[in-house]
């Protein structure tokens, strides 16, 4: 496969900031965790979001080198607020 | 994680009211046993004033299968940090109003000092890593998300941690 698509998903700020509350990334194969967030911050994107900001895929907490499957369910997260 | 550790632990988040303590015991007398001579409860409620604002309520956003997790993994690594025999813990979601209770946290222990121990770092550790949101509003008309930039901007270093 060359492409894969990537579900995102927009939580607290970031979804209001981006106005939705969920979207789609299509990407080379093997793109990281990082690649996805310089494509969602390039031209005509959300330019708002952090450079290192903190992202969770499939449920768990990931690391800007995590390499991306099709299909995967990728969080943007902002600081978190619980308690 | 050994079958051992999964029964002595009970998680879970909720848009129902956790205001009621009684049900929380009930938990940890049912997953808890009679080695365990301290219980130690712990309730977050919301407070009318927060960073000098009056508050009038309070939308907690979530994201809710990773919260399940993350509160269930939090708890289960509490019996491996400290020397606790149960845990009970929720978190609300959706709209709360002033007192109501917004997170709970039941610990038991064979002695007091190892629950007040696990109980600290249960709250503490919620804070930073379960992916919840609050939304404020104000008397005076205004929202905001709690620990969105332009606050946290005015706020000094850390002070958001041990509220």
């Amino acid at each position: 496969m060359d492409r894969i698509s990537v579900r995102t998903l927009f939580f607290g700020v970031y979804g209001e900031l981006a106005a939705r509350r969920e979207g789609s990334a299509e990407l080379a194969a093997d793109s990281t965790v990082g690649d996805l967030v310089e494509t969602l911050r390039g031209p005509g994107g959300l330019d708002w979001l952090p450079e290192r900001v903190v992202v969770a895929v499939n449920h768990s907490y990931a690391e800007a080198g995590t390499t991306l499957s099709d299909g995967d369910e990728v969080a943007l997260i902002p600081p978190v607020a619980g308690g | 994680m050994s079958k051992a550790a999964n029964g002595r632990v009970r998680t879970w988040i909720t848009r129902e009211s956790l205001d009621d303590f009684a049900q929380f015991e009930d938990i940890v007398r049912e997953i808890g046993s009679v080695e365990d001579g301290a219980l130690l409860f712990f309730q977050g409620r919301v407070r009318r004033t927060n960073r000098g604002r009056a508050v009038s309520r309070l939308a907690y956003d979530a994201y809710g299968e990773m919260a399940e997790r993350e509160l269930s993994a939090i708890c289960h690594e509490a019996l491996e940090r400290f020397d606790v025999g149960s845990v009970a813990a929720a978190h609300r979601v959706g709209d709360l109003g002033l007192g109501e209770v917004s997170v709970a946290i039941a610990v038991t222990s064979a002695h007091r000092d190892d629950g007040y121990r696990a109980s600290r770092w249960i709250i503490e550790t919620i804070k930073v890593r379960l992916p919840i949101w609050k939304h404020e509003h104000y008397e005076d008309g205004e929202s905001h998300w709690v620990g969105a930039p332009a606050m946290e901007a005015e706020a000094p270093a850390g002070a958001a941690r041990f509220e």
